[in-house]
């Protein structure tokens, strides 16, 4: 019944074997179109499970113009939501070929991208590049700051990555990097610094030695200087890159991925392979930046779960206490309280990242989504929060739940797949 | 107006937000309130009390559900203010606790390997299948949550006695395992007098009784209420009797329960004729006049309690222990005050009360057919408060005083009454100060009377011991300050009350006799899991109510707190997804 498994649960532990025993590299940056056959068209990639236009919140339609216009299929924003709205442009969520944007996701061939191998499972995933705080894509800005520094992205800091990649050979080994980070205090969803700074640190010495000008070299270091979330997206891309490997595995009920577009939040299980089971999204609680509040906050977005569901993010609250109080988790008994929690609806430990703060235990591996069910305890995700407006960009920060219904709608199809159920009458 | 307010995702138990609703219904401006789970069973409730809403009907299983019927919106947010300070408070309290919380088995059992005993208080429906994923770990069970079938207990004992295991309970509100009291119980010495009870507040009078006296207990388990029925058999009760023969610290049984069936009964017995240990046994109600072989045969609890300690002692049993010590204060009555109204917290102990009353008025058995009372005739009441029909929706008279003081005031109310009779039980599980939280209610009773010119008397036993968690002495004289008739046992105080209005009930002396028939040859065999259960401290996952953690972790015991939940929030259709995903 689950294939060369005698139970669910030991299907499940073979999937949770694949994420201990991953072993992602940093490999390269390159242009989107180059191995996104897809977005060789008039296509962009998209956060979550599959959206209609005009079901994407502000932000994300806003994101969706300033690709267009990065993209240069229409000289202005009106133009721009012309097409986009005549249906001109085909969306395709970046879960659907190897990919995970962060916030709006809104990815097109032009951008570079992150390419994170798994060695163990020779799979592949990408992923943008962090563009820091402010007016930026991912939250829905399209001005010409944006579209400009898209640009540089394109045309300097990509290649310059990659011409660093390739200076060092074998590419990053990211385990090492999380590994060291997590006992740092990052928990690679609302912190990264740690994360960030491992990465300067690792690549500059390569960054110095390619035959990049010296102007964008020093660019370049100076960006990643500054930009403290950057490790964020290669933590995203290796996130996917290991649950795609786990989940060639199709058998069990470990989450393989998390995901939201605004509208719905989706989720994969191991045993359901492809499929999403969705439900409408909640929209993150937290901390907000002066000026703005909770009324102001857009409802929950972003590929980025896919951290909650490799088990760092909002279950490695414990690691990172710096910033409990501003996901709203009070002190650090809160935090201790959020992994322990967290804990409950997951396997087993990872024994890859452990937890200094945790007594070393490692962080949370293999979310069951039985379990998930069975407790009532939904998966807390840390966020952070966009204005509903588009442009506006990040107000705050919190934390938000994947819905329970989710995790219900796909552990009913399993047991009805393999015949244990007849279908629940409509 | 109804406002509703639903805080996502905020979990409390049931208990807690009851003693929350009490709470805030007390504020002024709010005319209704109730606060709970939005569990599907719990929104019928809400129904029920006219507090239904649309937004409640959108909220789930997890989310903490608050709807307030006040004439000012404003008051909205003092509702809200004390909410938050309630349920902050409780988890500053909570922040130092030596053990560790969980919300599934699976890590309850890795938190507590070797767990023998699983306390089970979640709400009835669900308490037999938690109780078999015990047994199927080779852990005892105490089922503390009532509303289990018959069907189930029968079937989960029989389980349970197949594996060697105990299963105490259902409704079993009291347990004390090598000295670590369980549920609703009283820190007790320790000594050498094993007890098995089919009744909680029964064998929470017997041990008080036994510790006032000098004496110390081994065990004392609870096997819950029905075990003596025909349809269990005493499967709990045979197998623990059999687990205190082999148990070598337990000189002396006693077996406390309200009249079994007869063919259970007989069991019983013969069992216990069969064991070389002497044996005190009080049948509730059925009047005794003899002893027969080992085993001493008592007619109130106190007396269970003297008997089991002189033979504790090797002492010979006296032939009558049930002559009242002390004075019979001097009484002021007016004519028409004849009757006395007995308002129990104890079911036991107001059975014990109708009994002894029945007897002293000639009715011979003092069944009631009244729902909810123990005994109702010419003006003489007794009630169980903590029986069902009071406690729908409401704390257990033990934890709270509300019903208890609705009930002084209606019994104030009837011109006949001449005393209120009642019981303070202390211990763990119990009100941290029931005698202050009544105070307020018998003072307004006794400032009304002398108004109208009349005394109304109160008198009353305080159940518990110089060791419990509350201050005996302080709760004694609080009420003693107040006027109320403070008795040493329930014994006392019942036979006090009815020496105030002229009526006696006379004991007579019980003669030796040998055993009516000569013992069978009984298999006394122990399991050797229940051999383990009685000399180790026990370790216990802690399944629901977690205010009954602080007992075990301040008596030597270990536990793990799991916070339950109701398994996919009570959605049937998920429950049957999850059990073939199995």
């Amino acid at each position: 019944m689950y294939g060369q498994f005698k139970t669910i649960d030991e299907a499940n532990r073979a999937v949770i074997d694949n994420v201990v025993s991953s072993s992602p590299f940093l490999v390269d940056v390159v242009l989107a179109k180059s191995v996104i056959k897809e977005l060789n068209g008039k296509v962009l990639l998209h956060a979550g499970p599959p959206i209609k236009w005009e079901n994407m919140t502000s932000p994300m339609q806003g994101s969706c113009v300033g690709a267009t216009l990065f993209e240069g299929w229409a000289s202005n924003a009106d133009e721009a939501f012309a097409m986009l709205k005549n249906g001109e442009i085909e969306f395709i969520p970046c879960h659907h070929v190897d990919a995970v944007g962060p916030m709006g996701g809104i990815t097109s061939g032009s951008m570079p991208l992150l390419v994170v191998e798994n060695r163990s499972g020779g799979n592949r995933a990408y992923c943008t590049m962090n563009e820091g705080i402010g007016a930026v894509l991912r939250f829905g800005a399209y001005s010409q700051e944006v579209i400009n520094r898209l640009g540089w992205f394109r045309d300097v800091l990509g290649p310059v990555i990659s011409k660093a990649l390739k200076v060092k050979g074998d590419g990053l080994n990211v385990n090492v990097a999380m590994a060291k980070a997590i006992t740092m205090g990052d928990e690679f969803h609302q912190r990264n610094i740690a994360g960030s700074l491992i990465f300067l640190k690792d690549i500059a010495p390569y960054i110095i030695q390619t035959d990049a000008a010296d102007k964008d070299k020093q660019d370049v270091i100076q960006f990643l200087a500054d930009t403290d979330q950057f490790f964020l997206n290669i933590a995203m891309a290796t996130s996917k890159a290991v649950m795609d490997t786990a989940r060639q595995i199709q058998h069990g009920t470990v989450v393989t991925a998390m995901c939201r577009n605004g509208y719905e939040f989706g989720i994969r299980i191991a045993g359901m392979g492809d499929q999403w089971f969705t439900a409408p999204v909640n929209t993150p609680q937290g901390l907000f930046f002066t000026g703005y509040d909770q009324e102001m906050a857009c409802p929950d977005m972003g590929d980025s779960a896919i951290t909650e569901t490799f088990g760092v993010g909002g279950f490695a609250m414990i690691a990172a206490p710096g910033v409990t109080r501003f996901v709203g988790a009070g002190g650090f008994d809160d935090a201790l309280k959020t992994s322990n929690d967290m804990m409950e609806i997951c396997i087993d430990h990872n024994s890859n990242f452990s937890i200094p703060t945790w007594d070393f235990k490692g962080s949370c591996l293999g979310i069951d989504a039985r379990k998930v069910v069975e407790t009532g305890i939904e998966p807390v995700i840390n966020t952070g929060i966009a204005h509903k407006e588009a442009g506006v960009g990040q107000i705050g920060a919190g934390t938000v739940r994947a819905p329970l219904a989710c995790f219900e709608k796909a552990i009913d199809a399993y047991a009805v797949k393999l015949g244990l159920i007849e279908p629940a009458a409509e | 107006m109804l406002y509703t307010i639903i805080k996502e995702n905020s979990y409390q138990d049931s208990v807690n937000l009851m003693l929350l609703t009490n709470k805030i219904s007390t504020m002024d401006g709010i005319n209704k309130v109730q606060i709970m789970m939005g569990t599907p069973a719990n929104k019928d409730i809400f129904k029920t009390s006219g507090l239904s809403t649309e937004e409640l009907g959108k909220a789930a299983a997890n989310d903490m559900c608050i709807v307030v019927d006040t004439d000012s919106e404003e008051k909205i947010q003092e509702v809200l203010d004390e909410v938050d300070q309630y349920l902050n408070n409780q988890s500053i309290s909570n922040s130092k606790q030596e053990f560790e919380s969980v919300r599934t088995w699976d890590k309850a059992l890795k938190a507590l390997p070797n767990a023998n005993i699983a306390l089970i208080s979640t709400p009835g429906q669900y308490a037999a299948e938690e109780a078999e994923k015990a047994l199927d770990n080779d852990m005892h069970v105490l089922i503390f949550s009532d509303n289990v079938t018959i069907e189930d207990e029968r079937r989960i004992k029989e389980k349970a006695h197949e594996k060697g295991l105990l299963v105490m309970g259902p409704d079993c509100g009291t347990e004390i395992v090598s000295g670590v009291p369980l549920a609703f119980a009283n820190v007790v010495k320790q000594g050498n007098i094993g007890l098995v009870g089919a009744s909680g507040t029964g064998i929470q009078e017997v041990t008080v009784q036994i510790d006032r006296l000098g004496g110390g207990v081994t065990h004392a388990i609870g096997t819950g209420g029905r075990d003596l029925s025909d349809k269990i058999g005493a499967i709990t009760m045979i197998d623990a009797i059999k687990g205190l023969a082999a148990h070598k610290q337990t000189e002396v049984i006693g077996i406390i329960s309200k009249p079994p069936a007869k063919e259970v009964r007989d069991q019983v017995v013969e069992l216990l004729q069969s064991l070389s240990k002497p044996v005190v046994a009080i049948f509730l109600g059925e009047d005794p006049h003899n002893h027969e072989g080992n085993i001493y045969y008592a007619n109130t609890l106190e007396e269970t309690a003297a008997i089991a300690l002189d033979l504790a002692k090797g002492n010979p049993v006296k032939p009558n222990y049930n002559k009242i010590t002390g004075e019979v204060s001097a009484v002021n009555l007016k004519p028409e005050q004849k009757t006395i109204k007995g308002l129990y917290s104890g079911g036991t102990l107001g059975y014990e009360a109708a009994t002894l009353i029945s007897r002293g008025l000639g009715l011979g058995k003092s069944n009631s057919h009244e729902e909810g009372y123990l005994l109702k005739t010419n003006g003489f009441e007794v009630a169980d408060l903590g029986d069902d029909i009071y406690t729908q929706g409401k704390p257990h008279p033990m934890i709270d005083p509300d019903t208890r003081i609705k009930f002084f005031q209606k019994a104030a109310e009837d011109e006949s009454t001449a005393i209120i009779l009642f019981d303070v039980v202390l211990g763990y599980g119990s009100h941290e100060d029931m005698a202050g939280a009544l105070l307020p209610g018998i003072q307004k009773i006794q400032n009304d009377a002398k108004a109208k010119g009349r005394t109304i008397y109160f008198v009353a036993t305080v159940c518990g011991t110089e060791q419990d968690p509350q201050n005996i002495a302080e709760q004694k004289s609080k009420l003693e300050n107040a006027g109320v008739i403070i008795k040493d046992s329930n014994n006392q105080a019942i036979r006090t009350a009815l020496a105030m209005i002229d009526i006696h009930v006379e004991e007579m002396d019980k003669e030796m006799v040998p055993a009516a028939k000569k013992a069978a040859d009984q298999d006394i065999t122990t399991s050797s899991a229940i051999e383990k259960l009685l000399n180790e401290k026990p370790s216990v996952i802690n399944v629901g109510l977690k205010k009954f953690t602080s007992a075990i972790t301040e008596n030597g015991g270990k536990v793990v707190q799991f916070d339950w939940r109701p398994v996919a929030g009570g959605n049937e259709r998920m429950r049957k997804v999850l059990s073939v995903l199995r």
